[in-house]
């Protein structure tokens, strides 16, 4: 069954989305998509350091997203607002990244592939490291998630309860750099903020606790995967960004139909 | 052993001093509130207090018994974060069913279960706010401000339901308002912050100490003694009449 490159694709899919629709949902509750993008573009820079030392592509995106993530964290409003730190931080590590690539011979036409994905040229091993990673992620979540809700929602609550918001924090760090890792191959650095954030976002309207809105955000982030592999089959269409479209439309609908239970809701 | 102490604490952000060496108990079942101008540390020694700030001298002594309660200030929902008065009750820790019923009920809320929290009224949200506090089997319910938006009766109800939930659980409460005529005669001890502890002792002891009047004028001692006279009658606070003695209040502070 595994022979098949559109089977390997949609198992990929599926677990990339399944990783990163609960961690887009604290995304989206702690206002971070910057700091998705920022963790994301770095593994472009991760992509060429690994091909420029022959290290595992998976373990190169993994560090350097990581240290990004950590930095990220670590950094506190000092002289900068956030969101200006996080918009250069991001697009600085993007820059380098491309810079970097352009040096590497062999990379420079296969670059797109890491920009947006190469979901169908998925082998076995990607296969089996992107589900462990997305496996790891979602025990993390799990293990963690009652003190990270309380973090989210308020860092003194968490403190006077004996939770340090900062180590939460340190947490969905980690486990962002892991989904940045594993989601690389399936949609590309620049879309995996797409990946978390747009299948959260279409779940909001129906939910009335984290725990329906994280189970939505993954249903509706699987149903974006295999749609958009469908759609790339049926049309040509590249996959990675097809899996985005899918996953904008699900918004678009979740949207309208939110804001027509409101107004019919109201009379 | 006190419930906790604070010895000799300071906090300086960057190169000022918000808290000068501040020492400060809190005994088993007593009701101490804090009271102070803005800006004279009443927050921050509260957040030393519940661990979330590490003081720059001094040390924070906690008792074993120690389990905190904590109703913040104001809390903000974002609107992309759903979440039912029940859940919300159940962060940290999951409860026994029935428990974050009575918990509700207790803090004088108890239809509330299943509505969001984005939906609440501010007087609603403190008191959710309590209700979990309440879960938590508090030793020490510490309130910051807690009654910020809502009017003079809604505080005055909010505090006496405070003294309801002492004498039942035995906690102690350690609270910061600026209210202060209404807090204080609720109050066993009244301390009296600006950078440092200015005075302390009972309500009265404290009103007409040099220190306090030096801060807050003299028109808050008479205050304290109209509201006094009036917490001699309890049934008045429902009584119509208790809106005039709210205004009344107002213009002596």
């Amino acid at each position: 069954m595994l022979d098949s490159f559109l089977v390997r694709a949609a198992l990929a899919g599926v677990a990339a989305a399944a990783a990163a629709a609960p961690l887009g949902c604290f995304v989206v509750w702690r206002r971070m998509a910057y700091f998705g993008d920022a963790t994301a573009h770095a593994a472009i820079l991760g992509v060429a350091l690994s091909l420029a030392f022959s290290v595992s592509i998976f373990a190169g995106t993994l560090a350097v997203a990581l240290a990004m993530a950590l930095l990220v964290t670590t950094l506190g409003e000092r002289t900068h607002a956030m969101d200006t730190l996080l918009g250069v931080l991001s697009h600085s590590a993007l820059a380098f990244g491309l810079v970097a690539a352009s040096f590497l011979p062999g990379v420079r036409g296969d670059l797109s592939s890491w920009l947006f994905g190469d979901i169908l040229a998925v082998d076995r091993t990607d296969l089996a490291v992107i589900w462990l990673g997305a496996l790891a992620v979602a025990a993390t979540l799990a293990w963690r998630w009652q003190a990270l809700l309380l973090a989210t929602l308020s860092p003194d609550l968490a403190h006077a309860s004996g939770i340090d918001p900062r180590r939460e924090q340190l947490v969905l760090a980690i486990a962002l750099a892991l989904v940045v890792a594993v989601a690389i191959k399936v949609v590309g650095a620049l879309l995996i903020t797409a990946l978390l954030i747009v299948p959260s976002a279409a779940a909001r309207p129906f939910s009335r606790t984290p725990e329906s809105m994280v189970a939505i955000a993954v249903a509706i982030g699987v149903a974006s995967a295999l749609g958009g592999l469908w759609a790339a089959w049926s049309f040509d269409t590249p996959a990675g960004p097809s899996i985005v479209c899918v996953a904008a439309l699900a918004f678009a609908l979740s949207s309208v139909a939110g804001g027509w239970r409101a107004v019919t809701a109201r009379r | 052993m006190s419930l906790v102490a604070l010895e000799g604490v300071s906090v300086r952000f960057g190169g000022s001093e918000v808290l000068t060496h501040v020492d400060l108990a809190v005994e088993r079942g007593e009701i101490v509130t804090l009271v102070g101008p803005n800006g004279s540390g009443k927050s921050t020694l509260l957040r030393v207090l519940i661990g979330a700030l590490r003081p720059s001298d001094g040390q924070v002594v906690r008792a074993p018994a120690l389990s905190i309660g904590y109703v913040p200030q104001r809390l903000s929902v974002d609107r992309t974060l759903p979440l039912t008065v029940r859940r919300f009750l159940e962060l940290p820790a999951r409860h026994a069913p029935g428990a974050v019923d009575g918990a509700l009920e207790r803090a004088a809320v108890p239809a509330l279960a299943g509505r969001q929290m984005s939906e609440l009224s501010g007087g609603q949200f403190q008191r959710v706010l309590l209700a979990r506090a309440l879960l938590a089997r508090p030793t020490l319910l510490v309130l910051d401000e807690a009654t910020q938006g809502l009017d003079q009766p809604g505080s005055a109800s909010f505090y006496r339901q405070i003294e309801a939930v002492r004498d039942e659980l035995g906690c102690a409460v350690l609270m910061v308002s600026h209210e202060l005529h209404v807090v204080m005669s609720a109050s066993d001890r009244v301390i009296c912050l600006n950078g440092h502890v200015c005075c302390e002792g009972a309500p009265d002891v404290v009103s007409s100490a040099p220190e306090y009047r030096a801060l807050f004028g003299t028109g808050t001692g008479g205050a304290l003694a109209l509201y006094r006279h009036e917490h001699d009658h309890s049934h008045v606070h429902d009584h119509p009449h208790a809106r005039d003695h709210v205004d009344e209040r107002d213009d002596a502070a």
